[in-house]
């Protein structure tokens, strides 16, 4: 068992008065693609603002290697951030870049490197993502699934430890999928990357993902390999697992009753 | 009665904490340092956009209003048979009122508007927040440098404001109504001052300047990340500033009458 | 749209601007015919000054030679004291000379003329020009105007009834 690059130490996150988080615990291990999955609503995309630092947890720690992010100062937080990419949900392309441009606004903010050496790179990271020929494209001429992947080519362009993925299968058509779980497997594997996914599609994930935490209602509630959870028999996971409509999840968002709800008719 | 008065506490508190939160805002990305290599390339950048695509509009309108300051004044001056002092007339007017208010205004509704709906796009489709993950501070990246494109562009766009309905004023009082050439630039020069006009009208279009720009960059900044929340804050943009604008006229005036 | 042609525009700008301002300066201001430094003050007191304001010019035979500088009235003899703001370049009027406060045409605006004297002095900062003429108030002027109109022509009046008689 490899060492974690990244430990989320009983951390509590609460939010307007909602607690999102009561006192989770997470081990991200170096060089594998931990999955983090659950319904929607139960904070996943919170928790990786958390990772990064872009949020600090109401009490507990995360660590980063061996820095603790959320104690950070506000500079050294933007240094360990260039050992993190991240890749969001629509991509977050800079629109008024092209994407040859766009790779390599990472490049320029952090390195020196001479124009011709930041040009072996970008076509490099353009080429793993296979977009090299759509360098000259402005981001509002791409279709969804090309944005995302011009966006993991930035994500990837410093040469990070880390890449955190937030949701990146949602609203894509099956073969772009299956391009996108590909590309993910390779990066991975290829630049001996650690990858996190934020994810509700369970199936793509499941395929690729060394360990997964399934969270519900601000609990880890089940954790483990991915064919280990199918047969878990936690009835959260159970239900988010085979994706049944009404579970423990209820399908109705908390309300009063029904019926006393109709009757009463002065309110709203 | 009790309600009424704790509806205005309210309103008070919450204008408070708004103004408290736009300063803290503006005082924040000021002290960002871009690195120095890019300085000059980002403020180039929001100087053309913030800037040199505001030329058209503010010259259109220099000349229009030059020329009607200078119609209506050679109608009422004609009847006192001193259309001799038209040139004072338009120059005053332009120089110390119209000039820096009028392309206050328009730089609200052309450049300040833009400002707010691209940083609020931005927002939205999560190129802050990027930016942010590669370490880049958007703070020094976006928000600085169209900031002081704003500050520097009004003045200068006031000037060329002036200059050209002033122009414009020429063009009607002397080529088409046929007040004396002459008469028309040495009254004006008589009667204008340039410390007390010139420099005093590019004081209040600085200011505005800040106001306009300092609003936009804000309300884009705080926009709720959604269509229908950008483009509340593009309107309180114009409708904001331009408020502000009228109303730090009046003050801006006032203070200038009284000796300053 | 490359950086280069950007950047021109952007220089393009910001030299339109600078031709605005010196135009506003140099053409539109009296920026070229006063430098505030380089004046010095004379004193003259007045009767009244009439509509005299302030910034008004001072001229010598309908040369501009300085402006009023201040104004204010005298609590010992109620006279108004006027502190002319002459050009430096201007060191060449006599210390007797005289100052009268006149109008620009019938509705203008009043300015004051200086008439040079004899003397072999020159007037220097803190002088006091002795010799003042007050505004001529176009009220009084035409009130004087019509009572010796009526005055003539009861005058005529009697001189005809004398013939008859």
């Amino acid at each position: 068992m490899s060492e974690a690059l990244v430990r989320v130490e009983n951390v509590s996150f609460a939010h307007n008065g909602r607690t999102i988080f009561d006192n989770i615990s997470l081990n991200i291990e170096q060089g594998k693609i931990t999955a983090i999955m659950g319904p929607s609503g139960t904070g996943k995309t919170t928790l990786l603002r958390l990772l990064t630092g872009q949020l600090k947890p109401s009490s507990g720690h995360v660590y980063f290697g061996e820095k603790c992010i959320n104690t950070l100062s506000q500079k050294e937080l933007y240094k360990i951030r260039r050992k993190m990419g991240m890749l969001f949900q629509n991509g977050a392309l800079f629109t008024h870049l092209t994407v040859y441009e766009n790779v390599a606004f990472p490049l320029r903010e952090h390195t020196k490197l001479s124009e011709s050496m930041i040009r072996d790179v970008v076509l490099l990271k353009l080429e793993a993502v296979g977009l090299r020929g759509a360098r000259d494209l402005y981001p509002n001429e791409l279709s969804g699934g090309m944005a995302r992947r011009v966006a993991l080519a930035r994500a990837i362009a410093l040469d990070p430890m880390l890449i955190l993925y937030d949701e990146p299968f949602t609203g894509q058509d099956p073969i772009l999928m299956g391009v996108l779980v590909k590309l993910i497997k390779e990066l991975n594997d290829i630049l001996q990357l650690t990858s996190i996914i934020v994810s509700h599609d369970v199936p793509e994930t499941a395929s690729i993902a060394d360990y997964i935490y399934v969270l519900a209602g601000g609990h880890v509630v089940g954790a483990g390999k991915p064919q280990n959870l199918v047969a878990d028999d936690n009835p959260h996971v159970q239900q988010f697992m085979h994706g049944l409509a009404d579970g423990v999840v209820p399908f109705h968002y908390p309300a009063r009753d029904f019926m006393a709800d109709l009757l009463s008719s002065g309110e709203k | 009665m009790i309600t009424f008065v704790q509806h205005v506490g309210r309103l008070g508190l919450s204008i408070c904490t708004e103004v408290g939160r736009a300063g803290l805002f503006l005082s924040k990305s000021i002290w960002r340092k871009p690195r120095s290599s890019q300085k000059l390339h980002l403020l180039a950048h929001t100087l053309f956009n913030s800037g040199v695509l505001s030329l058209p509009i503010i010259i259109v309108s220099g000349v229009f209003i030059g020329m009607v300051v200078g119609l209506q004044g050679f109608n009422i001056l004609n009847k006192f048979s001193v259309t001799s002092e038209l040139g004072q007339m338009v120059a005053l007017s332009v120089v110390r009122e119209l000039g820096p208010v009028v392309t206050a205004l328009l730089f609200a509704g052309r450049a300040g508007s833009a400002l707010t709906a691209e940083i609020g796009l931005m927002k939205a489709t999560e190129q802050l927040d990027a930016m942010e993950m590669m370490g880049v501070d958007p703070l020094g990246r976006i928000m600085l440098p169209r900031l002081l494109g704003g500050f520097i562009s009004v003045p200068l766009l006031t000037i060329i404001f002036c200059a050209v309905a002033i122009w414009g004023g020429d063009l009607i009082g002397v080529k088409w109504l046929g007040v004396d050439g002459g008469a028309f630039w040495s009254n004006m020069q008589n009667s204008v001052d340039f410390r007390l006009d010139v420099v005093n009208g590019l004081i209040k279009s600085a200011v505005f300047g800040v106001v306009i720009t300092w609003m936009a960059v804000y309300q884009g900044a705080a926009a709720v990340p959604t269509a229908e929340g950008i483009s509340h804050a593009t309107t309180r943009t114009v409708v904001y500033s331009s408020l502000l604008v009228l109303g730090l006229d009046f003050i801006l005036t006032a203070m200038m009458m009284g000796g300053w | 749209m490359g950086q280069k042609s950007l950047e021109t525009l952007v220089g393009f700008f910001i030299l339109l601007a600078i031709a605005g301002l010196l135009m506003l300066a140099f053409k539109v201001s009296n920026l070229t015919t006063y430098q505030g430094n380089d004046t010095y003050d004379v004193k003259a007191q007045f009767d009244n000054i009439g509509d005299l304001k302030v910034r008004a010019p001072v001229t010598v035979a309908g040369v501009k030679v300085g402006q009023v500088g201040s104004i204010v009235l005298d609590p010992q003899n109620y006279r108004a004291t006027v502190i002319l703001r002459m050009d430096k370049s201007a060191n060449y009027i006599p210390d007797d000379s005289s100052a009268s406060i006149f109008t620009a045409g019938l509705l203008g605006s009043n300015y004051i003329s200086l008439s040079p004297g004899f003397a072999t002095q020159f007037l220097k900062d803190g002088d006091v020009i002795s010799e003042t003429h007050s505004a001529i108030v176009l009220e009084q002027m035409i009130g004087q105007l019509l009572f010796n109109v009526n005055k003539n022509k009861a005058g005529a009046g009697d001189s005809a009834n004398a013939d008859k008689s």
